[in-house]
């Protein structure tokens, strides 16, 4: 596959794609309200968020079903305001893949092609060369309910990419399949991707699928990027409770925010977690304020009653719980202020078992705690 | 238990089955034997057989060109409404504009509207514009009975849809014009086609508006028929009738031809 690839980024290359204050109002509801984004040339990009966040009315923007009310699309450096779907050379795939039914599978592959005009040999070339790329070939002749869902999708893929788009769009293409096979197309996907050096916007409300794909994930609440950044950077040091929450489980633990000059904590009645100072930092939270403490399940480890260990909180506590899930173990626990925790332990690490009703401390370390704001207090 | 094909329920749905199909069916079957009768006179049952009315039929210039001006009349009546009515069913579907659901219904007002006042109505109109009697005068009016059939038929279609087809045509490169003729016509094509099948019945055996508004220069078979019947009363009227309804019958055999051959998409 020759012709529809593109050079991989340079850099210092001009973004693929900007977006720039991007707003859509449905009446007086902002479906999208601002929605900066900058997208290099070659990266993969997931919009991700609950349904109704305004990712998907963002990738219909960007595709130009849907005119947004204020802000710009660029793509490569071109404007796009005004520019019709059928002019702006993205590719599209869609969920329920929109294969054409009344054509075979080479057809709707060269239909691309053919709106282009292109030489009727170079069609046939270029057909056949997706069809091996998506490990098709012998299946053009065959109609759309001739194939299962996952050909289906991979039709869909080669025809998005046959005429060498400037990007390829993804409106949750795997969510009408199963687990299984959506995993093995997670991984095909981001393959050919990859080999064909594409641009990728890619939407899903799936976090996991999210995390496996993309170099960089935007997660969007109420038409805003609550947070951009790679599944490292929202994973371990979420920016609002709003993403600590959607993406990964979390232990969120409610307090009034107090710092001093070196020192910053969080404090729940008789107790007080602290919380270490590039964790503060980060926040950007005043003193006296709101606050909590987020710290993913795997962070918290369960030891004997009692001891305290410099650089670690440590709280006494109640197993509640214990559910086994086959490669791990998750224990509930009940804290003295009455705030809950989960702890996650990978089954057979040979760490002790704990059982019901069982007290015990649980300990983390300042380091693996996340302050953010809290709004809802 | 009771054997359920002996109930009497069961007795009595047959009953009024068979009777309805009898109705339905008996006069327009004797009308065929009729035919083909020795007989001077339209008789039931035929005295002998004999192939002259059919050879009237043939031969007699009022039977061969009401043929014609038939024909004529509802294939220019089933192109004009089949554009018309594929046109309207897009707008309907697709289409947002003030007065839409107005225009909906003026459209369709034909199907619910006695037969006979759009005939006077049009007569009236028609005679002040001198176009009675006149292809085009016909097929005007003919084709504003036939474009409901056509719209409800296309409208069909393209409600149940996939709208992503017409947004990835795009997608892929084709402008509006592209994507009707490629992907959109295509796909609603046995709603088209069942439309203007339908819309060539409607005007081939449509006899009160046509008897208004032809003339005896231009007449079409049904109006040739009534005037026939109503004065000499030979069975070449029965020879025409089957002949018409032999027509019929094709063109609904062609209709389900159609649907079975529609793709399960």
């Amino acid at each position: 596959m020759s012709a529809p690839a593109r050079p991989l980024a340079e850099p210092g290359d001009r973004p693929a794609l900007v977006l720039r204050g991007l707003t859509k109002q449905f009446g007086d509801v902002p479906a999208v309200d601002g929605v900066d984004l900058e997208v290099r040339r070659g990266e993969f990009v997931t919009l991700l968020g609950p349904s109704g966040s305004g990712k998907t009315t963002t990738l219909r923007m960007i595709a130009g079903f849907t005119h947004q009310s204020g802000g710009t699309i660029e793509i490569e450096g071109a404007e796009m305001s005004g520019v019709p779907p059928y002019r702006r050379d993205v590719g599209m795939i869609f969920q329920n893949y929109a294969l054409f039914p009344h054509m075979t599978a080479a057809e709707n592959v060269a239909f691309p092609l053919e709106m282009r005009r292109l030489p009727r040999s170079e069609i046939k070339r270029r057909v056949a060369e997706a069809l091996d790329l998506v490990r098709l070939a012998g299946f053009g002749k065959r109609y759309p309910r001739q194939l299962s869902g996952g050909q289906q999708q991979r039709i869909a893929f080669a025809r998005a990419v046959v005429f060498g788009p400037r990007l390829l769009l993804m409106d949750e293409p795997l969510g009408a399949l199963d687990k299984k096979l959506r995993e093995a197309l997670q991984l095909e996907i981001l393959h050919l991707s990859r080999k064909l050096g594409a641009t990728v916007i890619y939407v899903t409300h799936d976090q996991e699928e999210a995390l496996a794909m993309s170099d960089r994930i935007a997660i969007f609440s109420a038409g805003k990027i609550a947070q951009l950044g790679s599944g490292e950077d929202l994973y371990d040091r979420p920016a609002s409770l709003f993403v600590a929450d959607f993406i990964g489980d979390s232990n969120i633990l409610r307090g009034q925010f107090q710092s001093t000059a070196e020192s910053g904590s969080l404090v729940h009645g008789d107790w007080r977690w602290k919380v270490s100072p590039s964790a503060v930092q980060r926040a950007g939270i005043e003193s006296e304020t709101s606050g909590a403490l987020v710290v993913r399940p795997e962070r918290m480890h369960i030891t004997d009653p009692g001891g305290d260990a410099p650089g670690m909180n440590t709280v006494p506590a109640t197993v509640t719980e214990v559910l086994f899930l086959g490669p791990i173990r998750k224990y509930a626990l009940a804290l003295p202020d009455g705030q809950h925790a989960v702890v996650r332990v990978q089954a057979g690490s040979g760490e002790r078992e704990w059982h019901q009703d069982e007290r015990v401390s649980l300990t983390w370390a300042i380091d693996d705690g996340v302050l953010v704001a809290d709004p809802g207090h | 238990m009771t054997d359920s094909r002996r109930s009497p329920h069961r007795l009595l749905l047959v009953t009024l089955g068979g009777l309805t199909v009898f109705f339905l069916t008996v006069p327009t079957l004797l009308i065929v034997p009729m035919g083909f009768s020795s007989s001077e006179i339209l008789t039931f049952p035929p005295p002998g057989w004999s192939l002259q009315w059919y050879e009237k039929m043939l031969t007699d210039p009022q039977w061969t060109t009401g043929f014609v001006n038939s024909f004529l009349v509802a294939t220019v009546t089933a192109i004009v409404s089949t554009i018309l009515g594929t046109l309207a069913a897009l707008g309907m579907v697709r289409g947002r504009f003030p007065g839409k659901s107005l225009a909906n219904a003026l459209i369709l007002s034909p199907l619910i509207v006695p037969v006979i006042i759009i005939a006077i109505g049009m007569f009236s109109l028609y005679v002040r514009w001198k176009i009675t009697g006149s292809l085009i005068g016909l097929v005007a009016a003919h084709s504003a009975l036939a474009i409901p059939f056509v719209m409800v038929s296309v409208s069909t279609g393209l409600r149940t849809m996939d709208r992503n087809l017409e947004m990835a045509a795009q997608n892929l490169g084709a402008g509006p014009g592209r994507t009707f003729t490629r992907i959109t016509l295509p796909i609603v094509l046995p709603g088209v086609l069942t439309g203007a099948l339908f819309a060539f019945l409607t005007s081939w055996d449509e006899v009160v508006v046509a008897i208004f508004l032809t003339t005896a220069k231009f007449r079409t078979l049904p109006v040739e028929m009534w005037e026939q019947v109503r004065q000499v009363v030979d069975p070449t009227v029965a020879a025409v009738a089957t002949t018409v309804l032999g027509v019929t019958t094709t063109v609904l055999l062609l209709v389900f031809v159609v649907r079975r051959q529609a793709p399960a998409a």
